[in-house]
């Protein structure tokens, strides 16, 4: 079982909550997920729409709130929007994210490392979102990240995990729990990831956008426990040369 | 008086407290968090801290987001 800063967690996919095309939907396929952890945003009260609130269809009881960042440009944007998060009663868990690059959406290492000392310092559990740089997942675990979240490619762009490179030594080396996060786009992209041997994976976007959203919730968590056992399971050697499936003697009536 | 909520100028009621601005707004205390004046209040404190002409208020809460 996943451990994240001592809870456990039996699914290791992790859900967005963002793009679904109504709240009925994104609920529904959530729990067709099977996701115990769900990130969710900060933004300004629409006051033309005081009651379209996300919190009245999501159960706490049995998501866990995984507030993100989005949208901080800053180390000083980031923490605003934490201290935010918490005092909305989102709890100490934060993804954080900071990307000052709008085009790209790529996370900013130094003030993603600077804003995870502070927020460490200031009792969150720091789960920060960061390009697949081993170094600097390294840093933030001795910084006191309680996981690092890697990302498979660009947020929203569903190409897969295009950083497996790095992510395998980001899995070799780290204590904490590696979660690839961003760019999965399909189930099979989520099963190579955990048979890397991921921890856990967060998916949004290609659920969200699905032709049938809950239907591809659970393709989602159907590749990711597939991909987990056959980690657990250990995969053949690859190898440049064939090698025959079949005996190779036996075959002298033959010639 | 007029205060500054989440960029727009409101006019409101004199000495009009957190607690019930939010009332008037239509909102569920509950589910939003106040910022004033830069600085973040506690739900404790919506129904004591009273708003100042020219207050900057933001107003803030969950949105779907990956």
């Amino acid at each position: 079982m996943l451990t994240i800063a001592g809870r456990k967690f039996r699914s290791r996919l992790f859900g967005g909550t963002g793009k679904f095309s109504s709240p009925e939907v994104m609920k529904e396929a959530l729990a067709a997920s099977g996701c115990e952890m769900v990130t969710v945003a900060l933004r300004r009260v629409d006051l033309n729409n005081p009651a379209d609130d996300i919190m009245s269809v999501l159960d706490r009881d049995r998501y866990l709130f995984l507030p993100n960042t989005s949208g901080a440009r800053d180390a000083g944007e980031a923490i605003r929007l934490a201290r935010l998060a918490r005092a909305s009663g989102g709890g100490e868990w934060l993804k954080l994210e900071v990307t000052p690059d709008p085009r790209t959406l790529l996370p900013d290492p130094i003030e993603t490392f600077k804003a995870t000392e502070e927020l460490v310092r200031e009792g969150f559990k720091v789960l920060p979102y960061i390009n697949a740089d081993p170094i600097l997942a390294l840093r933030l675990q001795d910084a006191g990240a309680v996981a690092v979240m890697p990302l498979g490619s660009p947020i929203g762009t569903n190409q897969g995990v295009l950083t497996r490179f790095q992510i395998e030594i980001i899995i070799a080396q780290a204590q904490v729990p590696v979660i690839v996060d961003a760019g999965l786009g399909a189930p099979s992209h989520v099963a190579e990831a955990m048979e890397m041997g991921a921890d856990a994976v967060l998916v949004n976007t290609a659920i969200a956008v699905a032709g049938d959203p809950v239907r591809m919730a659970r393709a989602f968590a159907m590749a990711v426990e597939a991909g987990r056992i056959a980690y657990e399971a250990g995969l053949g050697a690859v190898s440049k040369d064939a090698a025959p499936s079949s005996p190779e003697d036996g075959l002298g009536f033959l010639r | 008086m007029k205060v500054f909520c989440n960029g727009e100028a409101q006019e409101i009621a004199p000495g009009m407290l957190v607690a019930d601005y939010i009332t008037q707004l239509g909102l569920d205390a509950s589910s939003v968090v106040v910022e004033c004046d830069g600085k973040i209040l506690t739900r404790e404190e919506y129904g004591s801290h009273a708003l100042q002409d020219g207050s900057v208020l933001e107003l803030i809460r969950f949105v779907g987001g990956g």
